[in-house]
């Protein structure tokens, strides 16, 4: 029972990572269409940033700062510099995101090499804690700092989406792209500041996500591929369908971890073939 | 290749000019190719390996039995595929006549079934440290002066149940077959003793996030015997830690080794006093070995604080070649027979002992056992505890009885 | 799968395909035949050989991607099922559990590899355009890890080693001329197979639905049963690559079919240019030739960037592909080809739109 509790748990705060960074995808592809399978170099490389920014500051705040300010402007970059020109081209975006990543994988290998890099969050934020004294379960507090970041950044995307004047174009764009352009908004400006975002999550949950865990190369394609399975199984370009689609993988993984250790891994992609049979468009997909 | 289907190549692609390395062999000249992982996740310890095989080359300035060498380095990035495609690049386009390498396990099986269809050529291995490279269908062309897998292990089982006093251990391991050897070396000598392993993780490749497995542990363990590599080790460790662990560790060879010593976080601290086994030792104190090390570091200022088993085994090996090729002066005619008796009856002094060769061409070498200590300058190492002279690769049983227990698996051994 | 399936395409309009025979097709053709003669066994088996099996495989991508507008980047799993699938049903050195003769397992590796590209198809067509890269490339994954994991059938993480060569006709095909010629061989059919299929009733419906599926769906076209169907007949190209694929090397592993290789099939694909059944062999020429020999010409540890960024400037400069770059330039010094140069630009649209 303890055992199944703590599993439970971890599935849980895995979830909320695989939420963070699915979260940042699954809003891009909402308003532009854009599969950005670089994302996963992203959270990669936001993580790597955040590690300089922290190691030279001394601050693990700045870090977690560094990595997601840094990749947002390495998202705006992406989005003005070579998305805008492709407007509309699905196919062709998403052809150079994978050339993006295959080049950043390799220059991240250049320049961080292939070392594991481990933050060193604040000390108050570290260790176990005691969750229930008899038996004695513990718990590591970061964990649990973590899904909590999740539910806050969940909440205020929702928040951002649905109260803000920017959220609502950025909705409205979901709905219909040509008439949020016809009706005066400037699109692009829009586009900017969803790639942007979008790839700031991908970064933030690169620094969170790393001391949790660890950052070392092929991240990239291990978050790549949890941001497809969640935002496939939850639909795409629905923030609440990211969340459903990380709990239900985050729990999958960890209890198949545990539980049924030699198929764990495959389980995650079993949810997805038996939700694409019934739901193509996902969770909580809009019919295409 | 002819002018003009060169020519013809280069009307489909200009990548085509590259590659027709006129190489018009001189007579006094042996080229030789040493195969490294330069690509991909291995990178880090390919170019350790590639700084082992140059210490050993200029030593020697580039020559062995009064013949210059010309050396051609080929990548693979770990994987099988891409080995046995560099290794065909540097023997039918390169035409080396040696080969060295490759680094990992099951590269090393791919590279040695292709040998067999080279006979011309002699392979040496790199670091690749699985046992069927040579323990089961060997071939006659392939030579391994490093040790394997189980022989990394040798010692520290005992170790294990009889010094540090360790009844009931758990192993935790990565799912695929070098782990599987590791394990297999550390319960040959534990189980022998008395030590039972009550329950054994194979975790998927790949995995990061351990902190169920950390939940699983039981809690009527003495220790908990850890055979992961790189990212995979440090995570574990990182999040054991997280999670108030406080049983004591036993490290495969991999775990403790400089990648993973050498790494930025919390676990340092709980690492040291890890016992654990491998083919060298940071302070072994011993001449040859010392002088290794400095040579290491004079020659390398951007290598790692001290040489990993990668860089030694590739000098090792390395040597192995140039010593063989000095006893011969050169000599690869006749199918390269008198250097292939010279290797196969080498006496081999290196900087981590002597070493011989067995039957099947696997090396008979020294092992280490170690544990992790802080040095003065603040880095951790490996601190001898025992050397383990002479292992060979059925770890000193008679070989039918070694042959009868089976090859490595999930299951085998097993003593609960 | 076979073409029979497709009814109406039994009449081909043999003289209209055969029409654009040009000299330099001849050149071509000649060229292929006399290349192994002149060459060395390494040009001959790694550079040639190699580059003819994995264009087989890019140009199954290459059909779907080309003519159906799915790009499935499952194509190399395809081809991993069928190496793995003799494998299993034929001898190997390292895990042997059927034995059987070639001539037996052969034919079921293809069928069952086929048989998996048709599932394939149908879990990932109900969905479509660009919904198809992820979908694909996450069943890619998930056979990559399910065959790591599995010791059963597939041997876990070691693979499978020692698989003999094909032998027959007092021929060893794995010798290097006999399998140049193999790889030639099938390449020619496949290659010839895909442009027949593309200029059939099939085909035509197929690009029909690439370009408008709601209005082929109106017209009373089964839409997903022809996006199936493109699946099982690109796996069947795909398996047979994939048997040559394992030859060479004479081993498969978990390795042989994981992300890195599938990305590898995408980007030989669209190097080539994804608009015509050549398109894929030019880009298998220029991939072979870089991996082999960029460690000449740059440090190794850099060969991603090298190929990542042959790739993104492709991609961005012109979406054809090799083929389209050359296009654009023959149509700039012929002034006048105002036909061919109109011809190419409607198609770049139709990629815009396309998807």
């Amino acid at each position: 029972m303890k055992l199944f509790i703590l599993t439970v748990m971890n599935g849980l705060t895995l979830a909320a990572l695989y939420f963070l960074v699915a979260s940042g995808f699954t809003l891009v592809f909402g308003l532009m269409r854009n599969v950005n399978l670089a994302h996963g170099s992203l959270y990669l490389l936001g993580g790597y940033v955040g590690f300089n920014v922290a190691e030279w500051t001394g601050s693990w705040f700045l870090g977690v700062a560094g990595g997601f300010l840094g990749m947002a402007i390495v998202g705006a970059i992406l989005q003005v510099a070579i998305f805008r020109r492709m407007q509309g081209q699905d196919l062709r975006q998403t052809l150079v995101t994978i050339g993006l990543s295959i080049v950043l994988a390799d220059l991240m290998l250049a320049v961080w090499g292939g070392d594991t890099y481990q933050f060193d969050p604040p000390s108050w934020l570290s260790g176990p804690v005691t969750l229930m004294a008899h038996p004695v379960v513990k718990y590591p507090l970061y964990r649990l700092v973590l899904f909590l970041s999740a539910v806050v950044i969940g909440i205020g995307l929702w928040l951002l989406l649905n109260k803000t004047r920017i959220g609502m174009m950025i909705r409205a764009g979901v709905d219909d792209r040509g008439m949020l352009s016809a009706s005066g908004v400037n699109v692009q400006r829009v586009f900017a500041i969803t790639f942007a975002l979008g790839a700031g999550l991908a970064g933030f949950a690169g620094v969170v996500g790393g001391t949790a865990l660890s950052i070392a190369p092929g991240e990239d394609t291990r978050y790549l591929l949890a941001s497809l399975v969640v935002v496939i199984v939850g639909g795409m370009g629905s923030v609440t369908g990211a969340a459903i689609g990380a709990t239900l993988i985050g729990l999958a993984e960890q209890l198949g971890l545990v539980y049924s250790p030699t198929y764990g891994v495959v389980y995650t992609f079993l949810i997805m073939v038996a939700v694409l049979a019934f739901r193509p468009q996902g969770i909580m997909g809009r019919a295409a | 290749m002819s002018k003009m289907t060169r020519r013809a190549v280069l009307a489909v692609s200009l990548a085509a000019s590259v590659g027709f390395s006129a190489s018009a062999m001189a007579e006094d000249t042996i080229k030789v190719g040493i195969l490294a992982t330069l690509q991909g996740a291995f990178t880090v310890l390919g170019e350790d390996s590639m700084r082992g095989a140059k210490l050993a080359l200029q030593e020697h300035n580039m020559m062995a039995g009064g013949k210059k060498l010309e050396i051609v380095t080929g990548s693979s990035d770990a994987s099988p595929d891409s080995a046995v495609n560099a290794a065909r690049k540097l023997v039918e386009q390169d035409k080396v006549d040696i080969l060295v390498g490759p680094l990992s396990g099951d590269e090393g099986i791919a590279v040695k079934n292709y040998a067999k269809t080279q006979p011309q050529v002699t392979f040496i291995n790199g670091t690749s440290a699985a046992q069927d490279t040579t323990l089961r269908d060997p071939a006659p062309n392939f030579f391994r002066f490093t040790t394997d897998g189980a022989q990394w292990q040798a010692g520290l089982g005992e170790y294990a149940f009889g010094t540090k006093g360790y009844k009931k251990v758990i192993t935790i391991a990565e799912d695929y077959s070098f782990p599987y050897t590791q394990v297999f070396g550390f319960m040959l000598g534990f189980c022998k003793s008395g030590g039972h392993v009550v329950n054994k993780f194979w975790v998927p490749i790949g995995n990061k996030d351990f902190s169920s497995i950390v939940a699983s542990i039981p809690d009527d363990i003495d220790a908990i015997y850890v055979a992961l590599g790189g990212a995979d080790a440090v995570n574990f460790l990182n999040q054991y830690e997280q999670a108030g662990g406080d049983k004591p560790m036993i490290g495969g060879s991999i775990t403790v080794d400089q990648t993973v010593l050498g790494s930025k976080g919390k676990q340092q601290e709980y690492i040291i006093g890890t016992p654990s086994a491998g083919p060298i030792a940071d302070n072994w104190d011993n001449a040859a070995w010392k002088k290794f090390v400095a040579d290491y570091k004079a020659a390398f200022s951007d290598g790692f604080p001290s040489p990993s088993l990668f860089a030694q085994g590739y000098y090792v090996e390395t040597l192995a070649m140039l010593t063989a090729l000095d006893q011969v002066k050169g000599d690869l005619s006749d199918g390269q027979k008198a250097f292939r008796d010279a290797l196969t009856n080498l006496k081999l002094d290196t900087p981590t002992g002597p070493v011989t060769l067995d039957k099947n061409r696997n090396g008979i070498a020294y092992n280490f056992l170690t544990e992790v200590a802080k040095g003065d300058d603040g880095n951790l190492y490996n601190k001898v505890v025992k050397v383990v002279e002479n292992v060979n690769q059925t770890l000193g049983l008679p070989e039918d009885q070694f042959m009868a227990l089976g090859p490595v698996g999930r299951d085998n051994p097993s003593c609960p | 799968m076979t073409m029979t399936t497709t009814g109406p395409a039994a009449k081909p309009a043999l003289p209209s395909w055969m029409k654009p025979i040009r000299p330099q097709h001849v050149l071509t053709a000649l060229f292929l035949i006399a290349y192994p003669l002149v060459a060395s066994p390494f040009w001959t088996v790694q550079i040639g050989a190699q580059a003819l099996f994995l264009g087989v495989i890019a140009l199954s991508l290459m059909f779907l991607a080309g003519y159906g507008g799915m790009v499935s980047l499952s194509q190399m799993t395809v081809a991993g099922v069928a190496g793995y699938m003799v494998a299993v049903f034929g001898t190997n050195a390292t895990h042997p559990l059927f034995n059987w003769p070639l001539w037996a397992a052969v034919p079921a590796a293809v069928v069952i590899a086929t048989a998996f590209a048709v599932l394939v198809g149908i879990i990932s067509v109900r969905t479509s355009g660009i919904y198809t890269i992820m979908i694909t490339l996450a069943i890619g994954v998930a056979a990559f890890y399910f065959a790591q994991q599995n010791y059963a059938i597939f041997n876990g993480h070691s693979g499978f080693a020692g698989l003999p060569s094909p032998v027959g006709f007092g021929l060893n095909w794995r010798d290097p001329m006999p399998f140049y010629y193999m790889s030639l061989a099938v390449a020619a059919v496949s290659y010839f197979a895909v442009l027949y299929v593309s200029r059939s009733t099939f085909g035509v419906g197929l690009q029909a639905i690439r370009d408008n599926a709601r209005r082929m769906n109106a017209l009373g076209f089964n839409v997903n049963l022809h996006r199936v169907v493109a699946h099982g007949f690109a796996g069947l190209i795909a398996s047979v690559g994939g048997l040559l694929y394992v030859w060479m090397n004479g081993r498969i592993s978990p390795g042989t079919i994981e992300v890195g290789p599938v990305i590898d099939i995408l980007v030989i694909a669209v190097i080539g240019g994804l608009r015509h059944p050549i398109g894929p062999f030019v880009g298998a020429v220029l991939f072979v030739l870089m991996e082999n020999f960029a460690i000449d010409l740059i440090s190794p540890e850099r060969f991603n960037t090298l190929i990542g960024l042959i790739f993104l400037v492709i991609v961005l400069v012109s979406p054809d592909g090799l083929l389209g770059l050359w296009r654009l330039v023959s149509d700039r010094v012929r002034a006048g080809g105002m036909a061919n140069g109109g011809a190419g630009r409607q198609w770049r649209k139709d990629w815009r739109k396309g998807q």
